[in-house]
């Protein structure tokens, strides 16, 4: 190993990311979540029939996919928040469903 | 339906065990990128997003290879299109005190500081790609293989890479002597 190397190895060490990262990781995975289950809850079939929206809720499925999944990076939840988690990833499920008629019918 | 729901309990699992296992690798090099802890944050945070949304078929692709590359590429590719999109440049002082503080024992501190320092300059010097190159190897300890799948290229383009970044990076130091 040359000197450059060993002053690389020296300088170029692995950072620890911020002990409360993960925590904001999961709380802005929820907002997103929250915002796309907000997007779907608004969803009206008829918006099929529309265009401009359909990228809209397709990625509000892709988002509330996202979020739900990771609620689980934090497993020390609640029990009463588990279950709300349950009840998200069911309407996620709903939402990707939505979404996935939706590419289908662009893919036509 | 019972099945799809073991199915995604499981991915999920997976997710959550990738990124704990990941985690410091993504901060250390977005750190390294951006230059400062707030952006390595945002760079480390939408990195993790985007890989979650393509975890599943990231999975079925890399016939049970290490993931650690494709989520190094991911946020490779969102630090060029954040500093592309808004003309910006990666800040060349590292908040190099913080990290100094964090891994190295106060003697070698004393003894180090004017090295590293130097090293970090020479380092935000060279071209992205050779920079780039370095932080895998020498932050992440990335072997040759696995630098080539983060960055797109061959073995061979990529031992010639680090090669050349650590020539040129030695030949600044020289000059600063």
């Amino acid at each position: 190993m040359t000197d450059v190397e060993r002053l690389l190895h020296y300088a170029l060490t692995p950072v620890e990311p911020p002990h409360d990262m993960t925590a904001r990781f999961e709380r802005r995975l929820t907002e997103l979540t929250d915002a796309a289950l907000g997007e779907i809850a608004e969803f009206d079939p008829a918006v099929v029939r529309s265009p401009r929206r359909w990228a809209r809720v397709a990625a509000a499925g892709v988002i509330a996919g996202a979020g739900a999944g990771t609620l689980v990076l934090v497993r020390a939840r609640q029990t009463h928040k588990r279950r709300d988690a349950r009840g998200l990833k069911a309407i996620g499920r709903g939402g990707r469903e939505v979404a996935e008629q939706v590419r289908r019918r662009l893919d036509r | 339906m019972a099945v799809v729901e073991t199915d995604k309990a499981k991915l999920d699992t997976e997710f959550t065990e990738l990124y704990r296992a990941h985690v410091r690798d993504v901060y250390s090099y977005a750190y390294y990128r951006c230059g400062n802890h707030h952006d390595a944050e945002d760079l480390t945070e939408q990195t993790f997003l985007q890989a979650y949304r393509h975890f599943e078929r990231a999975q079925r692709e890399s016939n049970g290879r290490p993931l650690r590359p494709w989520l190094i590429r991911i946020a490779h590719n969102l630090a060029a299109n954040y500093y592309r999109d808004r003309s910006r440049k990666p800040q060349t002082n590292l908040e190099d005190a913080g990290v100094l503080a964090a891994t190295h024992e106060t003697a070698e501190l004393v003894e180090g500081r004017e090295d590293v320092h130097r090293v970090l300059q020479g380092v935000s010097r060279l071209p992205d790609d050779r920079r780039e190159a370095l932080i895998m190897r020498f932050a992440l300890g990335m072997d040759n293989k696995e630098i080539a799948r983060a960055m797109g290229k061959t073995e061979g383009a990529t031992k010639v890479l680090l090669h050349r970044a650590i020539r040129q990076l030695e030949g600044f130091l020289k000059e600063d002597d």
